[in-house]
């Protein structure tokens, strides 16, 4: 039932099993999904996805799964938001969001590649499912995880936003906190699933888990009514994200979905944890890691394992990378909250921002169709937020005192 | 004094179980090339056609040679080298 062939070396070619692998044993690179797309096409058209229901799975056959879905069976399928109050203030014809702060069960895009990671888990036999994370993963994972019925050990930075914390901690799983950066986290995370027979979502599991991110692609293709935008704003942490973005897009063109394709995809990031955006702007291949220092932790990953492949995608589709200051990434969140109505965390923020200094830059045409992936809900970083909002008004319990407030901020009838 | 070069468990198998071995001072890339003659098979793992693999990082004294001068980095006598799959963890054995 499965279309998947096999899994392939991303950098040699070397063919694998269908194995909770990620490295190829001759040289070391990342391990991709590979399928049949010729069998594809015949089982999966517009006509077949539009009768599913509306979740991440209607696009199944293009997931790495052999059986029928077994977790996230409400995830994906949010909403794509025709954002016209942004575009007037931006200066762009036409401009949505694709808002993943509602993603089900946990408010962000890892929604849909733990149901993938963890679907597939449960097929490989595993009991027990683990992450290493920056906070929406181990929010996903303890979620997912609880409701599927899994052990959980979820690792996190110690230095996280509390109350993406406190959200990991409500489904009671393993949760430990490190005393370290995010790239620290995974390496321990690496020694730990040799030497432990768990599904790591993210190590072990992770050409699987990886491929959940593509709906977010199948979505807005289908949203926009069967037509890929002209431009795409994707937030880059690991660099994943883009590339499955991109390959959804590439995916649907050839099983026929579309019929044209020429998006340019954009990177997002922050500048105290740019290395991709820098790379891209350098024009060079290298990522130079850094030592992230930003308040977009959800971004803050100094050595992006798919770093290569996304700077390849930027460049090849005719995209740039971009990155803003953390004062900007502020200014994205209450610009996108207060002309849309959403409310989107850090990694939100540096998107909006990061596509409002590409219009004005010129790069993103004004007269073109933009998407802006919004990745995750802005209460999972409220702290980011203090003392940068506007005040509530304190008044007595009596019309005089408000209408001293009236008068105040100029209110006119 | 010589140079130092450790080798990743995975590719222990290839220089009879050794974790440390002597490398030839010069350029990487010659040390590689005599690594390979002495112990066969292991250049092609870690470069092709000259290049070091994507995935593969070799520190000279702890600085990733991609912020020296890559393939042509200098190594002397008493350096030490390190070969290390970049995915953290790589494979068993």
């Amino acid at each position: 039932m499965g279309y998947v062939n096999g899994l392939k070396c991303r950098e040699c070619g070397r063919e694998y099993p269908v194995d909770p692998i990620y490295v190829c044993e001759f040289c070391f690179g990342p391990l991709e999904a590979v399928y049949d797309y010729k069998k594809i096409k015949r089982a999966l058209t517009r006509k077949t996805i539009e009768k599913r229901e509306k979740n991440l799975w209607r696009y199944k056959e293009l997931l790495p799964i052999d059986g029928e879905p077994q977790v996230g069976l409400k995830s994906g399928f949010t909403p794509l938001i025709k954002a016209d109050n942004l575009a007037k203030e931006l200066g762009v014809r036409e401009l949505f969001i694709k808002d993943d702060t509602v993603a089900h069960p946990t408010l962000s895009f890892k929604d849909r590649v733990v149901a993938v990671a963890l679907t597939k888990a449960r097929e490989f036999g595993f009991d027990t499912v683990a992450c290493a994370s920056t906070g929406n993963l181990a929010h996903s994972v303890s979620a997912h995880g609880a409701k599927a019925g899994f052990k959980r050990f979820v690792f996190i930075p110690a230095t996280l936003e509390p109350s993406k914390i406190v959200a990991s901690l409500v489904y009671e799983p393993n949760l430990i906190a490190v005393d370290g950066n995010y790239d620290e986290v995974n390496r321990l995370c690496s020694e730990i699933a040799n030497k432990y027979n768990w599904a790591f979502v993210n190590i072990n599991i992770r050409p699987f888990y990886a491929e959940g991110s593509k709906t977010q692609g199948f979505e807005i293709i289908e949203q926009l009514g069967w037509k890929a935008p002209d431009n795409v704003v994707v937030p880059c942490a690991s660099g994943s994200l883009l590339t499955k973005v991109w390959k959804a897009f590439k995916e649907f063109k050839q099983i026929g979905i579309v019929k044209e394709l020429g998006t340019k995809v954009f990177a997002a990031q922050a500048t105290g944890c740019s290395p991709i955006s820098a790379a891209i702007q350098q024009g060079t291949d290298v990522i130079r890691p850094v030592k992230p220092n930003t308040i977009a932790k959800s971004l803050a990953i100094g050595n992006p394992a798919d770093g290569f492949y996304a700077i390849q995608v930027v460049k090849e589709t005719g995209g740039v990378g971009e990155d803003v200051s953390d004062e900007e990434i502020i200014g994205g969140i209450k610009m996108l909250a207060r002309t849309e109505g959403v409310f989107a965390e850090t990694a939100g923020g540096v998107t909006l921002a990061c596509t409002k200094k590409l219009i004005e830059a010129g790069k993103i045409d004004r007269d073109e169709t933009t998407v802006m992936c919004i990745t995750g809900n802005g209460l999972k970083t409220q702290e980011a937020l203090n003392g940068h909002t506007a005040s509530p008004h304190h008044i007595k319990p009596n019309l005089a005192s408000f209408e001293e407030i009236l008068k105040k901020i100029g209110y006119n009838e | 004094m010589g140079v130092k070069v450790r080798i990743p468990t995975p590719l222990q198998r290839l220089t009879q179980g050794r974790e440390e071995v002597e490398g030839k001072p010069g350029t990487i890339v010659e040390l590689v090339a005599d690594l390979d003659k002495r112990f066969p098979g292991l250049g092609e793992r870690i470069s092709e056609g000259g290049k070091i693999r994507r995935f593969v990082n070799i520190y000279v004294n702890e600085e990733d040679i991609r912020f020296l001068k890559a393939e042509e980095t200098a190594v002397k006598d008493g350096d030490e080298i390190s070969i290390v799959p970049a995915i953290a963890g790589g494979c068993s054995s």
